[in-house]
């Protein structure tokens, strides 16, 4: 059945308000069930061995002493995952991450897997496990990486995207472009010109749960998998095509989740599980280290970025242009492509290039996190219109006012903006109480913006009504922020009944059609229009039954507060139908009620912050402490805003991170010196006050409640926002983040030696 | 209808900034542009979305394109 999509101005009873989540209960006690809460009737452990080296070439693999290891199992090596990947290089470059083939590509890179009766056997198995390996010249720097004296990583790399093509591989997999007009005619109209180069290091997800899952192969080709993922349809899709397994025969189960922010939209151990299981034909429960977790998994990239930018003396930026260089990891990526399209998107400069230059380097597969790419770009340009603000002489806000994007703007990926909330954003944060408060010695404001484009995809939901009125939502879409709960508001809003008597659930992949990940902010937009949509579908069951019920025509049954009601002529006596009177009669009207549908929920509406960060550097250390931090984001429409919110604090917290400690750090060997949480450090508590929230709502054309997406815009600003307050602060503009305590010491001894 | 290419794709493929096409949905339009562009295959196995009148669609082809709307092929973006 066809539904609207567009956006239609209603009154709410449900939506908006604020409910306790349904999972809450069993995650603060304990019972809810992650990737490794599950076990399976003889299941064995797995247990992977990783490469010490940063490349390598695999001469020889000996598993002999380890298979006769009384408690092994199996054990699998990339000769057990033949590649079935037909031609498609991006399934093959998965295949390769999950198990080096020929060659260890970066530290960490798995190697060999082992399957035993207990921890401590497959440990010891891996020990015996003789691997003989050829070092290789390794690259970890992305600007090492695109010189010419660089090792080629992939001599199947040639750069796409240059005239003419390249003859010779290199490390440079694409060049992208992006923008509009003419920038050397923008360039000479400008009364002042700033030019900066940035960097930004290598940062994980930093997701409390490892990766974790329970893999069981039974011979006929069947297959389970429980797993901690965002997106437990696709990864059985990537499975089963890897694996030469019937899609149809694979089942996935989601587990709880404890984070992901697009680490975990990728297979990383999950096909080994599979193929452990298969060899050994008993259940295989894969659980990774914290350190497997940085080796082996996919941080964001670490970038190095040149932005050039000029204005006139009254604040209208006439040119902007950046030349951006991400580094993907050992394989290809479109990292910097993202960077390009999103680095100027706040704002109207009427010319505009951006550059991108997607490389490789022997660090491990890069994956998304929360709009992958697109905060390191604002650290550049958010800085650098800060610094020409100031040159200018103009408030940093006004400075963004003056050249802020607004409907009508063309963006600087070619389209002309539709309703946008950015405008919005920056006029609150201008008229915030936090711009008033005072700042004290050493005490430095930053304000910096930021966007993200928000996907939708394909969606799948079913809503049953259950005798008594209850209602069981069932959706595909992995909960990451507290979904269950939205959608459960949403169906109740449409349907008409209170929150408490709808209950959703995450189904596993044999229960519904497809669902995309949860990924791109989509998980509300794209399920909630499914809700909605099959809550429709539902209701109109529902008046049909009214109908038969009353012995009168269905176009005469109308839906209102919960109940079917009959209008029109002859029907004015009879009384109103709940929805529970319906349900209980529903044996003897037809059977079950249910609504479905099926969407690929396209138009998610892109979205828009500003943040204000109040800093205090100690002078004689360096560090950097968040006095007060406050998030003003468009939700398009806030479905339950304790979550909009949280999803506000939770990028911020993490753009903090980011901005002031998180960073991977490579050692002349290229092996990875920091992987655990004592050496990697992400905030915590007491390192931050409460993050201020202000939602704006500014509705999305095309979704019938105006959602727009509202988990990652918020990790944006906050690098730009910390360094335009340190700058503030003290002086001196940190051009390299993180902008930890030695950095910043040794820039402001740098600035004192200069005098 | 005037389809317009994001400048990425003018670059990599060689092909003009706009292509030229008569659809009234996504889905038409695709087969007509991978009828007439030989680089247009490869694009497509890129991951294109489709931008009409700001709106970015990525999937769903079924979509209907008014006939003065501004039209952008844009890559097809993911999230974290």
């Amino acid at each position: 059945m066809g539904h609207e999509q567009k956006y239609v101005d209603k009154k709410y009873e449900v939506v908006g308000t604020r409910f306790n989540r349904p999972d809450g209960i069993d995650k603060v006690t304990g019972k809810a069930r992650y990737g490794a809460d599950a076990s399976a009737p003889g299941q064995l452990v797995g247990r992977v061995l990783r490469s010490p080296h940063a490349h390598a070439q695999i001469v020889k693999i000996n598993t002999a002493k380890a298979e006769k290891l009384p408690g092994v199992k199996s054990i699998v090596t990339s000769a057990d995952l033949p590649d079935l990947t037909g031609g498609d290089q991006g399934l093959a470059d998965i295949l390769e991450n999950c198990m080096a083939r020929g060659r260890a590509l970066y530290d960490g890179h798995a190697i060999a897997a082992v399957a035993a009766v207990d921890e401590q056997t497959a440990a010891q198995a891996l020990k015996l496990i003789e691997v003989k390996y050829k070092k290789l010249p390794h690259v970890t720097d992305v600007d090492e990486a695109m010189s010419e004296s660089a090792p080629v990583i992939h001599d199947r790399i040639f750069t796409r995207g240059v005239e003419p093509k390249p003859s010779k591989p290199s490390n440079v997999a694409a060049r992208t472009q992006m923008g509009y007009g003419d920038v050397d005619a923008g360039f000479a109209e400008a009364d002042v010109i700033v030019e900066k180069t940035y960097k930004t290091e290598h940062t994980h997800q930093g997701y409390i749960e490892p990766h974790a899952c329970l893999a069981s192969v039974n011979p006929d080709g069947s297959a389970e998998l429980w797993v901690t993922t965002q997106g437990h349809f696709v990864f059985r899709n990537v499975c089963a095509s890897l694996l030469g397994l019937d899609i149809a025969k694979l089942k996935v189960t989601s587990s709880e989740i404890g984070g992901g922010f697009g680490g975990k939209t990728h297979v990383w151990g999950e096909p080994v599980a599979l193929a452990l299981s298969r060899k050994a034909n008993r259940p295989v429960k894969m659980v990774m280290g914290r350190d497997e977790v940085f080796r082996g998994t996919g941080p964001t990239s670490s970038t190095s970025i040149d932005v050039k930018m000029g204005a006139k003396k009254d604040g209208t930026i006439t040119a902007a242009v950046a030349e951006m260089r991400y580094q993907g990891g050992a394989f290809p990526g479109n990292w910097a492509m993202l960077a390009c399209m999103t680095a100027f998107a706040c704002y109207d400069i009427k010319n505009n290039k951006s550059v991108g230059w997607d490389v490789v380097v022997n660090r491990p597969k890069v994956a998304a996190y929360r709009a992958p790419s697109a905060p390191m770009a604002a650290f550049a340009v958010e800085s650098t219109i800060d610094l020409l603000a100031k040159e200018v002489g103009i408030s940093p806000i006004d400075m963004r006012l003056k050249n802020v994007a607004r409907e009508g703007t063309q963006a600087p990926y070619g389209p002309t903006y539709g309703p946008i909330g950015i405008e919005h954003t920056l006029k609150a944060v201008k008229d915030h109480p936090h711009m008033r408060a005072k700042l004290k010695k050493n005490q430095g404001r930053g304000v910096a913006c930021g966007f993200w484009f928000n996907i939708g995809g394909q969606t799948c939901t079913d809503l049953n009504i259950s005798v008594d009125g209850t209602v069981n939502l069932t959706l595909g879409t992995v909960d990451v922020g507290g979904s269950r709960s939205s959608m459960a508001m949403i169906a109740a809003e449409e349907l008409g009944i209170p929150y408490d008597q709808v209950r959703a659930n995450i189904a596993d992949t044999t229960s519904l059609g497809h669902n995309d990940m949860t990924e791109g902010s989509r998980g509300t937009f794209s399920s909630g229009m499914a809700t909605i949509f099959a809550a429709r579908d539902a209701i109109s069951v529902l008046k049909q039954r009214a109908a038969q019920m009353w012995g009168v025509p269905e176009e005469d049954v109308i839906w209102e507060n919960g109940q079917a009601i009959a209008v029109g002529e002859g029907h004015g006596n009879l009384p109103a139908l709940t929805l529970q009177e319906i349900a209980a009669k529903s044996g003897r009207t037809g059977g079950p009620i249910a609504g479905h549908n099926e969407v690929v929920a396209d138009g998610a509406g892109m979205g828009f912050a500003s943040h204000i960060c109040d800093v205090e550097v100690d002078p004689e250390t360096g560090r950097s402490s968040i006095v007060r931090y406050t998030v003003v984001q468009d939700a398009g429409k806030a479905i339950n805003p304790d979550y909009v919110e949280g999803q506000f604090q939770g990028g911020a917290t993490q753009g903090i991170g980011w901005a002031l400690n998180e960073e991977y750090i490579y050692g002349d060997d290229g092996c990875l010196q920091n992987p655990g949480f004592l050496d990697y450090r992400i905030p915590v508590c007491s390192d931050l006050p409460f993050i201020d929230t202000q939602i704006l709502e500014v509705p999305n054309p095309l979704h019938p409640y105006g959602v727009r997406g509202v988990g990652e815009t918020s990790i944006v600003p906050p690098l730009a926002a910390v360094g335009n307050a340190i700058a503030n602060a003290t002086g001196v503009r940190m051009t390299h983040a993180p902008m930890s305590p030695p950095r910043v010491l040794a820039a402001i001894d740098a600035q004192e030696n200069a005098g | 209808m005037r389809v317009s290419l994001s400048s990425t794709f003018q670059l990599a493929d060689g092909l003009g900034c706009t292509l030229d096409v008569q659809a009234e949905t996504i889905a038409e339009m695709m087969a007509l542009l991978t009828d007439r562009y030989t680089e247009f295959a490869a694009l497509l196995e890129r991951g294109i979305a489709v931008s009409i009148n700001g709106q970015i669609f990525r999937d769903d082809w079924t979509q209907a394109i008014p006939a003065d709307a501004e039209v952008f092929l844009i890559p097809r973006i993911d999230g974290g």
